[in-house]
C-alpha cells in the first residue's frame, strides 16, 4: 500500500472546496451569543499550523531554515496553546439559570463548599 | 518499512484530527456542547502534535545531519511558545479577551508566513529545470507566495489590532493620500512577487538576487498588514479581527498544500470560511461592507452641525436611577464597551439580582457589535454568572422596549442612536439598533458628554424621556445597588 500523500492541483482544489463550504455550514449555525468562543475556537483550530512548522523544521538543512523552523513552532505553539486556553476559560463561563452557580476564576474551577453533615 | 509505518501514524493522527477539528466546531453550535466542543479538538490538536514527530523518520538526506538538532529545537519552541500562551491564557483578565484572541491570532499567521519562507530558501525559488514553463511548479510556488503574504499581514495586522485594543495607540491614524500610499505599497509586494516567480523560471537561481527580492516580499507584506490597520477605528475592531482570523486560516490552509498535509489544508480553509462569514454577518449587523471597513473613513469628525439636536442633556444621581428601577415593573439592560471597560460586570449582576428579589422582570438586549468583539457582552456576563437565558439578541428584543418601564444604557452609545434610524446624514444610517429610546425612561451610564467611536452625536442623550447618569460604571452601580438597600425594602416585597 503506498501511503505517501500526494495532493495536486485539482485535488487541492475539491479539499479547499469541500472544507470551505464544511465551515460556512458549521458556523452559519451558530448563535451569537456564541461569537467570541467560536472566533477563539476556530482561532485555536488553526494553531494546527504548529504541525506544519515541526515537519518544516525537522526538514531544515541550513541555519536559515532552523531558525525560521523555530520561530514557526514557536509561534504555532502560542497560538495552539493561548487559543484552548482562552477559548476553554470562555466556555466554561457559560450556563442557564437552572444550573447552580458554579463560577470559575482564572480557568480553576472554584470548589463548592458543602456545609459539614452533623451526625 | 519504518517509513511506511511513520507514514502511516502520520496520515491517521492527521486524519483524526482533522475530523475532530470539524465535529468539535461543529458541537460549539450550542452552549450546551460547547465545551466538550473544544475539548474534542484539543485531543485532535495534541495528536497531530504527537505524530508529527515521526517525520523524523523520513526525512531527507540532506536533513539527517541536522535532525537531533532540529528535534531538540522543536521540543524547545513547543515548550516554551505553549506554556507561555497558555499561561498568559490563563491569567488574562476576561476584559483583555478581544486582544488576547488578535494576537493568538497573530501568531498563528506568522507560523504560516514562516513555514513559506522555509518553503521558498528551501529551494522552491527554482521551479524550472531551465526549459519553458513548468505550470505545476509555477502554481506551487504562487501558492506559497500567497500564503505567506496573507500569513504576514495577518500578523503585522493582528499586532496593530492588539496595540489599538489594549490601548497603547488611541487614535486612528489617518492622512492623506493614504489610500494611494497603502495602494503603492500593496503593488510594491505584488511586484517583488512577481520578480521571485520569473527568477524561478531561469532555471538555477540567481540566489542573491532571489533573496534581497523575498526579505523584501515579507517586509512589505508585513508593512500593507500594518498601514491596512492603522486607520481602522475602534467601533470597527470587532470586524477586523474576524477578517484577520479568517486570513490565517486561509495562510494555513495554502501552507498546507505547500507542505502536502492534509490536516492543515483542512482546519485552515474550515476557519477560513467560517472567519469570512463572521465577517459577512457582522458586517451585515454594523450594515457597512468589508471593504469600507478596511477601506474606512468612518469616525471622520461628522459634518453635521451639534446645533441640529433639541433638548439637552439631564444629569441625574445614580441614587436616584437606582431607586427608579426598584420601583418599575421591567428593565432591559444594554450594556456596551463601557461597562467592560470599568470591570464593572460582577456589580451589574448583582444589581440584577436585587431588582430580580423585587420582581422586577431584567433583561439583557445585546447588539451584534457591542463591545469590541463579536459576542464579547454575552462573555463578559456570563463571566458574572448572568444565566444565558435572561440575554437576547437584538430581533428578538427590539419589539419590547416600547413596554418596557426603563432601559438601563451602560456605556453603550453608538449602538442606541436613533440617529441610525432617522438621519440619512448620519454616518451610522442603516445600522440596526436597540431601540431603547422607546422606552418610558433611559438610564445612560456614562463617563462623560464625549462621542461614541463613531464620532456621531447622540440624539438619544437629548431625549425627553432620557436621564444621564455620569461615573464610571463600576462605581454608578455600586452607588444604584447601596441606594436601593438604603430602602429597607423586604425582599420580596
Amino acid at each position: 500500500m503506498n501511503l505517501q500523500i500526494h495532493i495536486s492541483g485539482f485535488v487541492a482544489l475539491y479539499i479547499f472546496m469541500l472544507a470551505g463550504f464544511a465551515g460556512w455550514v458549521i458556523i452559519g449555525r451558530v448563535p451569537a451569543i456564541l461569537h467570541t468562543p467560536l472566533m477563539s475556537g476556530s482561532n485555536f483550530v488553526h494553531g494546527i499550523v504548529v504541525v506544519g512548522g515541526i515537519t518544516s523544521l525537522l526538514e531544515a538543512s541550513s541555519v536559515q531554515a532552523q531558525c525560521l523552523g523555530f520561530f514557526a513552532v514557536l509561534l504555532g505553539a502560542g497560538n495552539a496553546a493561548g487559543g484552548f486556553a482562552v477559548t476553554q476559560r470562555m466556555l466554561a463561563m457559560f450556563q442557564t439559570s437552572g444550573h447552580p452557580q458554579r463560577r470559575s476564576r482564572k480557568g480553576k474551577p472554584r470548589a463548592v463548599v458543602t456545609p459539614p453533615t452533623r451526625a | 518499512m519504518e517509513i511506511t509505518l511513520a507514514q502511516l501514524g502520520i496520515g491517521s493522527a492527521d486524519l483524526i484530527a482533522a475530523f475532530l477539528f470539524m465535529f468539535g466546531l461543529h458541537r460549539m453550535s450550542s452552549p450546551v456542547s460547547a465545551p466538550s466542543g473544544i475539548r474534542l479538538a484539543g485531543v485532535g490538536m495534541v495528536l497531530a502534535v504527537l505524530a508529527s514527530f515521526l517525520s523524523a523518520l523520513t526525512v531527507s538526506v540532506a536533513a539527517q545531519a541536522y535532525l537531533p538538532a532540529n528535534l531538540g529545537l522543536a521540543v524547545i519552541a513547543l515548550l516554551v511558545g505553549g506554556s507561555l500562551a497558555w499561561w498568559a491564557g490563563r491569567t488574562v483578565a476576561m476584559t483583555a479577551m478581544p486582544q488576547m484572541v488578535a494576537i493568538y491570532n497573530g501568531l498563528g499567521g506568522g507560523a504560516a508566513a514562516a513555514i513559506a519562507a522555509i518553503a521558498l530558501l528551501g529551494g522552491q525559488t527554482t521551479v524550472s529545470r531551465g526549459h519553458g514553463l513548468d505550470i505545476q511548479a509555477t502554481g506551487d510556488l504562487t501558492v506559497t507566495l500567497l500564503g505567506g503574504l496573507i500569513g504576514a499581514i495577518s500578523l503585522s495586522g493582528s499586532v496593530i489590532a492588539w496595540a489599538k485594543l489594549d490601548g497603547l495607540l488611541k487614535q486612528p491614524v489617518r492622512f492623506r493620500g493614504q489610500q494611494l500610499c497603502n495602494g503603492l505599497v500593496a503593488i510594491t509586494m505584488l511586484g517583488m512577487a512577481g520578480v521571485l516567480i520569473a527568477n524561478a523560471q531561469g532555471g538555477p537561481t540567481d540566489l542573491p538576487a532571489s533573496a534581497t527580492a523575498l526579505v523584501l516580499f515579507f517586509a512589505l507584506a508585513l508593512l500593507v498588514g500594518v498601514l491596512m490597520t492603522l486607520p481602522i477605528g475602534g467601533a470597527d475592531m470587532p470586524v477586523v479581527i474576524s477578517i484577520f482570523n479568517a486570513f490565517t486560516g486561509l495562510a494555513v490552509g495554502l501552507e498546507g498544500f505547500v507542505l502536502q498535509n492534509p490536516a492543515l489544508m483542512i482546519a485552515g480553509m474550515v476557519v477560513g470560511a467560517a472567519g469570512m462569514l463572521l465577517t459577512l454577518l457582522m458586517a451585515k449587523a454594523m450594515n457597512r461592507s468589508v471593504s469600507s471597513v478596511v477601506f474606512s473613513n468612518f469616525g471622520e469628525p461628522s459634518r453635521r452641525k451639534p446645533g441640529a439636536i433639541k433638548g439637552s442633556l439631564k444629569p441625574m444621581a445614580p441614587a436616584d436611577a437606582g431607586i427608579a428601577m426598584r420601583y418599575a415593573a421591567s428593565v432591559i439592560i444594554v450594556p456596551g464597551y463601557g461597562l467592560a471597560a470599568a470591570q464593572g460586570q460582577g456589580k451589574l449582576f448583582e444589581l440584577v439580582k436585587m431588582l430580580q428579589a423585587g420582581h422586577v422582570s431584567v433583561k439583557f438586549a445585546i447588539h451584534p457589535v457591542a463591545g469590541r468583539m463579536p459576542g464579547q457582552m454575552d462573555v463578559l456576563l456570563a463571566e458574572a454568572g448572568v444565566p444565558y437565558d435572561m440575554i437576547f439578541q437584538l430581533e428578538d428584543i427590539n419589539d419590547q422596549f416600547a413596554g418596557t418601564d426603563v432601559a438601563l444604557v451602560i456605556g453603550a452609545n453608538d449602538v442606541v442612536n436613533p440617529a441610525a434610524r432617522t438621519d440619512k446624514s448620519s454616518p451610522i444610517f442603516g445600522m440596526p439598533i436597540l431601540n431603547a429610546d422607546l422606552a418610558k425612561k433611559v438610564f445612560v451610564i456614562k463617563r462623560g458628554e464625549g462621542k461614541g467611536y463613531a464620532g456621531v452625536v447622540n440624539a438619544l442623550f437629548y431625549a425627553d424621556n432620557c436621564s444621564m447618569v455620569y461615573g464610571d460604571a463600576q462605581a454608578v452601580l455600586v452607588q444604584m445597588i447601596e441606594a436601593i438597600r438604603g430602602l429597607g425594602l423586604p425582599n420580596a416585597a
